[in-house]
């Protein structure tokens, strides 16, 4: 038991990363890695939201009835959402001044609401809130991948803190403009995918159509 | 077996999709979540407001270069005196209490505000009443003054101050405390070294003509601010805020005022 549960935390991380291999949850991934701070509270949030709704939906699955069920975990992940949006700004007001926005938008992750619907639904509460945990975590992973190559050569620092003096201070370091903007984010998480799937080459999908060479008379 | 475990049972032996359940379950929940969100947010409002005041009074320390980090910024704020200024005589009000009074809110209200058809910062409505920070020396006399602006960047209405020297002509700082540009690119605003430029620049010309401009090419040294690289957008929401709050529909009357000794 300890096995699999063990297991449902670490699978998300590499095996079955919900950015890498489901490619779910890519618009918030885009939004909030331009900062390593932002991206740091964004993913406690999203562990936060994904785990307690997983258990509370887990709770009251076998009450919840089907006709409704979607509608009711929204309302459990939305709730939670705003428990935690109150909180950030609650207590730590500078980043809950950048992050706002898109903390709201944890409601509509598709990370969230399908371990919920996937997962939580049929399995017991204790197993779902670790499987929440779990894919959380392996969404933050990600993040803060995206969130180091962004922020480090976008304007070359880290968690706020100077490594490259760029240029704009009186440094040597020009700073790589296009990283800043959101496109970028989906090259390195096509980067990032290239290079998981080169690893594990389970996570390869097999191709549907084949392109053959007809010999011509 | 009791009569409220009876209940109880009955409701839960129904049928999951049957219609008594879908909305009992519905509206319970529903209720559930919303003590929930409600407790929450009215046990946290304090600290949060508590946060924004704190917050703007930083704001307010920095753009008047007494801030260093540590500092106790509500002892350090106590020398600032707030004031409400009416805009369109250009002279202090005591209409309201300066502490208490939200300029946010009054730029909603259409009785203390007035709508803009002339309108380069896309701020809509323009207040009426604005509150000023006023920084005395220790013998009283007045030192610096600390103006509230805002106005439309690219993504966001950035809000900040812009203080002025005494004889209100000569920028010492410019701060935004509140904005949502692009990081690296327009939130380069908060860039200490961008910041440094303001200080010295002066807003109007011998004649009294509005001068300050930001912009990428140079034309007069003394109103000149470099805009950002990689922002026009914000750079250009910048230019039309601090020339909005500086002109004639915004702070000059009273700064005129001010030195005439009128307001």
């Amino acid at each position: 038991m300890s096995q699999t549960r063990k297991q449902l935390l670490t699978d998300p991380l590499v095996d079955n990363n919900p950015i890498t291999l489901q490619v779910l949850g890519i618009c918030s991934a885009l939004a909030v890695t331009s900062s390593l701070n932002v991206a740091f509270v964004m993913s406690l949030a999203v562990i936060a939201v994904c785990g307690f709704s997983s258990l509370f939906i887990s709770f009251l699955r076998h009450y919840i009835p089907n006709s409704i069920r979607i509608i009711v975990q929204m309302v459990i992940i939305a709730s939670l959402v705003i428990l935690v949006d109150q909180i950030i700004k609650a207590y730590a007001y500078e980043i809950s001044k950048t992050l706002s926005v898109f903390v709201g938008l944890i409601i509509t992750n598709c990370i969230v609401m399908g371990r919920a619907e996937a997962f939580a639904m049929k399995n017991k509460p204790f197993e779902s809130f670790i499987d929440g945990v779990g894919n959380g975590l392996g969404y933050s992973l990600l993040l803060m991948a995206v969130g180091v190559i962004r922020e480090l050569f976008g304007s070359g620092s880290l968690f706020g803190v100077m490594i490259f003096e760029p240029v704009s201070n009186g440094g040597w370091y020009v700073p790589n403009g296009l990283l800043l903007l959101p496109p970028s984010a989906f090259f390195i998480i096509g980067f990032i995918i290239w290079g998981v799937r080169t690893w594990k080459k389970s996570q390869v999908e097999s191709r549907e159509y084949k392109i053959q060479t007809i010999k011509e008379h | 077996m009791s009569n409220s475990n009876n209940i109880f049972t009955k409701f839960k032996e129904l049928p999951v999709d049957g219609m008594t359940k879908t909305i009992v379950v519905a509206v319970s929940l529903c209720l559930v979540c919303s003590m929930v969100v409600s407790f929450a947010a009215v046990n946290l409002k304090n600290i949060q407001e508590i946060n924004k005041a704190i917050d703007k009074q930083k704001n307010i320390l920095q753009v008047a270069g007494v801030y260093y980090e540590g500092i106790d910024v509500k002892k350090t704020f106590s020398s600032f005196e707030p004031v409400v200024v009416d805009l369109n005589k250009g002279k202090f009000t005591n209409k309201f209490n300066p502490i208490t009074f939200d300029d946010k809110a009054a730029a909603q209200d259409p009785e203390l505000s007035i709508s803009l058809n002339d309108d380069p910062a896309s701020i809509g409505r323009r207040t009426n009443f604005a509150t000023v920070y006023l920084l005395k020396k220790e013998d009283g006399s007045l030192d610096k003054i600390i103006l509230p602006i805002h106005g439309y960047g690219l993504w966001s209405t950035l809000y900040g101050f812009i203080a002025l020297e005494k004889n209100g002509n000569d920028i010492f700082g410019l701060q935004f405390y509140q904005h949502a540009e692009t990081p690296g690119l327009g939130a380069e605003v908060d860039n200490p070294k961008w910041k440094a430029q303001w200080k010295g620049k002066k807003l109007n010309n011998d004649n009294g003509e509005l001068m300050i401009t930001v912009a990428k090419t140079q034309k007069n040294k003394e109103h000149h601010i470099d805009a950002l690289a990689g922002a026009t957008l914000t750079s250009n929401g910048v230019d039309n805020l601090v020339k909005f709050w500086m002109g004639e529909s915004g702070f000059k009357k009273f700064l005129k005022n001010l030195q005439n000794g009128a307001a």
